[in-house]
């Protein structure tokens, strides 16, 4: 027989994250509905209800470390139906922020360099690009080359294409006047 | 009638179509649009992902900006709606002064087919549409953010919307019924996760397919690129050919109104309607007719 560790609930974490989301993690009962109606679930390493419960329980690095917080699409279906009001597509940000100030090195990177190509085009306009947003992403999650050697870039090029062709893509974005007031806010 | 408009970033580039549409239809039915001036982007799920401060004051400067204008303000882009409602929120209920901006709550904030559904316009609607669009067998799809959560969207029907569905039967659209108005369509990941977006877009397809319908009808600019621009590798992807032309309830609006323009505007998508259209008799068959392309 294998030697079976039982795990010691720490509740410190929970609490901490209580605290800075304020959300209440602790009145999940492990009803299942957030995971019965996620439409993301197919592609997830850890269920919904399972990250709350581990968040229950202070598994830290298993939540932090998951591809769940960022396969989670915000649709807000758990959110929405929960019996208790846990607010479980607001944890999975939580956890996300989280993951991201201590450096973690998240196993779903792209998604994450999404994020953040976003925020610099805000950052740089005031207002998104399509194009220009597109482009700094394919390189800042590393992409473009993936695509380079497969040729898969292709597909992207046509895309822009078309785009361009029915007027959807404008060649030269507007940005807006009060650039600073977006950047304070997004320096902080 | 006038508002004030916020389009967000996609109406001024992908999702033109849509802006064109909403533009043309609004001016056809006396509403006027004053769009926020210098208004800035709302911070999407980016910000919200990983930076919630930010999610909450980009979206705030608008709010901001809106109520010195002091008119009720339209959001056309479902995301943008909602970190704008997400925002009123934050701080109308922020005590401690944790952000920046401030927000009285003096002007309510709209989700597009929601105010085209209140029943003044529908009457506009209904009293100024020239024909009936009958043939057309729709799906109303949603997506998730204009309904979702309800205590931020404040919508009463965030299970079931039905501003579309009244809308289009007001102008003589089939509306069949189906369980997915507010399934998830996989939204930005479109961008790192394609293959999730194909999956979750597939189900879509059959669903509507299954519900008898030769259309999907949507409010979203998301949901719409999702399933217009991948419709031919969906199709290889599943071993299907789908067919299922995605229009903006904006666009059947303006063509029920007679605006010449609207014709524009669908052939702006990747799957052009005007087979669908040809084959209800909802277009002109004479020979150079451009919607018969």
């Amino acid at each position: 027989m294998q030697d079976v560790k039982p795990m010691v609930p720490d509740t410190r974490f929970m609490r901490a994250v209580e605290e800075g989301s304020g959300i209440k993690i602790s009145a999940c009962f492990q009803c299942k509905k957030c995971t019965n109606g996620c439409p993301t679930s197919f592609a997830m390493d850890i269920y919904p209800d399972q990250v709350i419960r581990l968040v229950q329980m202070g598994q830290r690095e298993k939540v932090l470390n998951s591809s769940t917080i960022w396969v989670c699409s915000s649709c807000q279906t758990c959110s929405t139906r929960c019996p208790n009001e846990v607010d479980i597509a607001g944890t999975m940000d939580y956890l996300k922020e989280m993951a991201v100030r201590e450096g973690i090195s998240v196993p779903q990177s792209r998604t994450k360099a999404f994020h953040e190509a976003f925020l610099e085009d805000i950052r740089r306009r005031g207002r998104i690009s399509e194009g220009g947003m597109m482009s700094m992403y394919m390189l800042k999650s590393g992409e473009i080359w993936d695509k380079l050697r497969s040729g898969d870039i292709k597909e992207d090029v046509v895309l822009a294409f078309e785009m361009l062709k029915r007027g959807r893509m404008p060649v030269l974005p507007k940005g807006i006047r009060a650039k600073d007031e977006v950047r304070k806010i997004i320096d902080g | 009638m006038k508002v004030t408009y916020y389009p967000g970033c996609s109406l001024e580039g992908s999702a033109r179509d849509y802006a064109l549409s909403i533009e043309g239809v609004c001016r056809a039915l006396g509403l006027e649009l004053e769009e926020l001036e210098d208004w800035s982007c709302c911070g999407a799920t980016a910000a919200h992902s990983i930076n919630h401060r930010v999610s909450v004051e980009l979206p705030a400067r608008n709010l901001a900006m809106a109520e010195a204008k002091g008119m009720d303000m339209v959001v056309p882009c479902p995301l943008c709606f909602n970190r704008l409602k997400g925002a009123e929120k934050a701080l109308l209920q922020d005590e401690a002064g944790e952000y920046s901006a401030s927000f009285q709550g003096r002007i309510g904030i709209h989700d597009l087919a929601n105010f085209m559904a209140q029943p003044e316009i529908l009457k506009r609607i209904t009293e100024s549409a020239k024909r009936r669009l009958k043939g057309l067998n729709a799906v109303c799809y949603y997506g998730c953010m204009a309904s979702r959560p309800p205590r931020v969207t404040d919508s009463r029907e965030y299970e079931n919307p039905t501003s579309m569905d009244r809308i289009l039967k007001a102008i003589g659209v089939e509306v069949k019924p189906w369980s997915y108005k507010t399934e998830c369509c996989g939204a930005s990941h479109a961008v790192a996760r394609r293959d999730m977006v194909y999956k979750m877009v597939g189900r879509l397809y059959d669903k509507a397919l299954e519900a008898g319908a030769n259309c999907v009808v949507v409010s979203c600019q998301m949901c719409q690129a999702n399933l217009d621009l991948y419709q031919d590798q969906i199709s290889e992807e599943m071993g299907k050919s789908y067919y299922l032309p995605v229009l903006y309830f904006t666009e059947l609006i303006g063509m029920a109104l007679g605006i010449k323009q609207a014709r524009d505007w669908v052939g702006k998508h990747f799957v052009r309607p005007y087979h669908l259209f040809g084959s209800v008799g909802l277009v002109d068959r004479r020979p150079g007719s451009r919607i018969m392309e």
